[in-house]
């Protein structure tokens, strides 16, 4: 394997998870509801899937305990917002403090178990192209499904029904409960396919990327998937390319701190932190695109009148 | 079931006061069953986390150690938060603020003189207030979102102080530790009452961050310029209020206070620079914020009350084995529980059994 595909494969290891759980967001989010929980969503989806891999010995099912403690952990944070229109900042840290706080206390019997590697999948044919075919053909299957899932809800938001609905009320949730769409029940599904998307990033983490568990294992990377869906004015190629320009900054630091250049490590290590923020302001600097883009009732209680 | 809220014609005053008592109640029904599962005594476990910390005197002194930041923090936040402001990254203006003041302490390491505390407090105070600058410029002038600013900043700090300590900071004769050189006595806080326990004047600092933000919060324009514009910026601006201004105030006067914090931990309690100088007060202090209603005088309460689960934490762990890591649970727990118990001052709360929208009623 060339050095080239080497990096290659190592930038989509660190791109996917960012990738994943930016996605979920972005169509939680594009129903008007801002779930700052990505972080602890993602870390519970981690401890989740890690947890079921060791009990089961399949990675696969360490896969579902993802999702499912991902999506599980996010209804506590629907209920509260939706339910009882709690603040959704203050109930989205809540969810990130309380995931980094409870996947601690869940995975402490895991400390130092060796993990079960997700194996990855050669599709037959395609992975012979020279360069790229064992980078993008011989795969795990998250690499695969987050492919798809960009594909997916591309085309669901903006060629379907429900994704019309979505937009709908993610743009004006009083007019769109005037036309008879259940504004909070299609809300609860989008913030729980939110939670399953980041459940699935965090198997990655726990099950591909480091295959094991050590505690605040996401560092960060659910905030920097928060700063992903505004990077990509809440469009999923966008977010695809995003992704993996972070993906590529991280996998940039780490080859720079191997190679031993003349910076210390730690201020390469800020560079993912850094380059978001520059991203963000970049892309929020013009006040009235980002108007246009933002979904209008991003972040807004809504209680039905009756 | 459904359930349905049903919007108060007022805000209720008797809730506003019972919410955070029940989501103390609540959090502690829930922490018991969380005991009783971890194969603990609930009771027993309970009495460890909760009581004992507060039977002994230096105990009580440690308690004032934890509260002080995490109260000098909330204050400052609840300012940020009242005005609509979301500074999240106050570990980072912590940790910032922790360096810039060991800056005298450390690098003129020789130089004695009673003006030295005085200098290092302010200069803490001032290394947060710009580190807070940052979000607070960019959300005025390029419209960045400051939550994400914020928090990214945090690890930017963290990682700064990482180098410091392991690189042109730490202590040559430290064994190659990553730690700076120990403070003269001169730079450190003394205790308010040195016979009794640890407890240093960060705490005093504390109680006077929280009583005169009381004060501008219920008696100043000041104040009520934070109240109009975090309700409604619209209006804010009607009556004249500058919301840019606003962002600006709010960011630096709560990174001063965490500012201070940071140096008051770093001076009153470890002595030292070294990577890990926090416990996470910055994020626990939302908690304690929102706990305290983001009122000044409820900060203090609830910032004891969280300086309670931290010491708590310790105790169980020593006495029961139960993983510190607890003590996490509880504090994500409790805010939770403050958020949903906020419902009911301002809705009634109507659970519905019929499938009947709006119900026969």
């Amino acid at each position: 394997m060339s050095i080239f595909e080497a990096i290659l494969l190592t930038v989509i290891t660190a791109s996917t998870p960012l990738v994943i759980a930016a996605l979920g967001e972005l169509v939680t989010e594009r129903a008007g509801v801002l779930n700052l929980g990505v972080e602890g969503m993602m870390i519970m989806g981690a401890v989740g899937a890690f947890a079921a891999a060791q009990l089961t010995g399949s990675a696969y099912i360490g896969i579902v305990g993802g999702i499912v403690s991902g999506a599980l952990f996010s209804l506590l944070f629907a209920f509260l917002t939706l339910t009882l229109v709690a603040n959704q900042v203050a109930t989205g840290l809540a969810l990130t403090i309380l995931g980094l706080g409870a996947s601690g206390m869940l995975g402490e019997a895991f400390v130092g178990a060796p993990g079960v590697r997700l194996l990855p999948i050669e599709i037959p044919v395609l992975s012979a192209i020279p360069y790229v075919g064992t980078v993008l053909f011989k795969q795990d299957l998250i690499f695969y499904l987050s492919i798809l899932l960009v594909i997916a809800v591309n085309w669901f938001l903006f060629r379907s029904r429900t994704g019309l609905k979505i937009r709908a009320i993610g743009d004006n949730h009083a007019s769109a409960h005037a036309l008879g769409i259940d504004v909070i029940r299609t809300r609860y599904l989008a913030v729980m396919f939110g939670g399953a998307c980041a459940g699935l990033a965090g198997a990655q983490l726990s099950l591909i990327y480091t295959p094991q568990w050590t505690e605040n294992m996401s560092a960060g990377r659910g905030w920097i998937a928060l700063a992903l869906v505004v990077f990509a004015s809440w469009r999923p190629w966008r977010l695809l390319a995003g992704g993996y320009l972070f993906g590529a900054v991280t996998i940039l630091q780490l080859h720079a701190q191997a190679f031993g250049i003349g910076i210390p490590s730690q201020f390469l290590s800020m560079l993912p932190y850094a380059a978001t923020v520059v991203v963000l302001i970049i892309i929020s600097h013009n006040r009235r695109t980002t108007l246009i883009n933002t979904p209008a009732s991003l972040g807004k209680a809504f209680v039905p009148d009756r | 079931m459904r359930i349905e809220l049903e919007k108060r014609p007022d805000v209720s005053k008797l809730y506003a006061f019972v919410s955070p008592l029940l989501a103390l109640v609540l959090t502690l029904a829930f922490g018991a069953i969380m005991f009783a599962m971890l194969g603990k005594d609930p009771v027993e476990a309970l009495d460890a986390f909760f009581i004992e910390p507060l039977l002994e005197v230096w105990s009580l002194h440690e308690l004032a150690i934890k509260a002080a930041p995490l109260i000098l923090i909330a204050v400052g936040l609840a300012v940020c938060y009242r005005s609509n402001n979301w500074n999240i990254g106050a570990e980072g203006q912590f940790t910032i603020g922790a360096i810039t003041g060991s800056y005298l302490p450390i690098v003129f390491y020789d130089w004695h003189s009673p003006l030295v505390l005085p200098l290092m407090l302010i200069l803490g105070a001032l290394g947060g207030a710009l580190f807070a600058a940052i979000p607070a410029l960019l959300k005025a002038h390029f419209n960045t979102n400051e939550i994400l600013t914020s928090l990214m900043l945090v690890y930017i700090a963290q990682l700064f102080l990482d180098w410091l300590v392991r690189g042109a900071w730490r202590d040559p004769k430290g064994f190659n530790f990553p730690v700076s050189r120990d403070f003269t006595p001169e730079a450190v806080l003394p205790a308010i009452w040195e016979e009794s326990g640890r407890a240093h004047w960060a705490f005093i600092f504390a109680i006077i961050a929280a009583i005169g933000v009381w004060f501008m919060l219920r008696y100043t324009l000041k104040g009520f310029e934070i109240v109009v514009l975090g309700q409604s910026e619209r209006a804010g601006r009607f009556a004249g209020f500058s919301s840019k201004k606003m962002i600006w105030f709010s960011f630096l006067f709560s990174g001063a206070l965490a500012g201070l914090a940071g140096i008051g931990e770093v001076s009153g309690s470890i002595g030292h620079l070294q990577p890990a100088i926090s416990p996470g007060y910055g994020f626990t202090a939302i908690i304690v914020a929102f706990l305290g209603r983001l009122n000044p005088l409820g900060i203090i309460a609830s910032g004891l009350v969280l300086a309670l689960t931290y010491l708590g934490g310790e105790a169980a762990q020593l006495s029961l084995g139960l993983s510190d890591k607890v003590t996490r649970v509880f504090q994500g727990l409790l805010l939770f529980f403050v958020l949903s118990c906020d419902t009911l001052i301002y809705y009634k709360i109507r659970i519905v059994w019929s499938r009947l929208r709006g119900g026969a009623a």
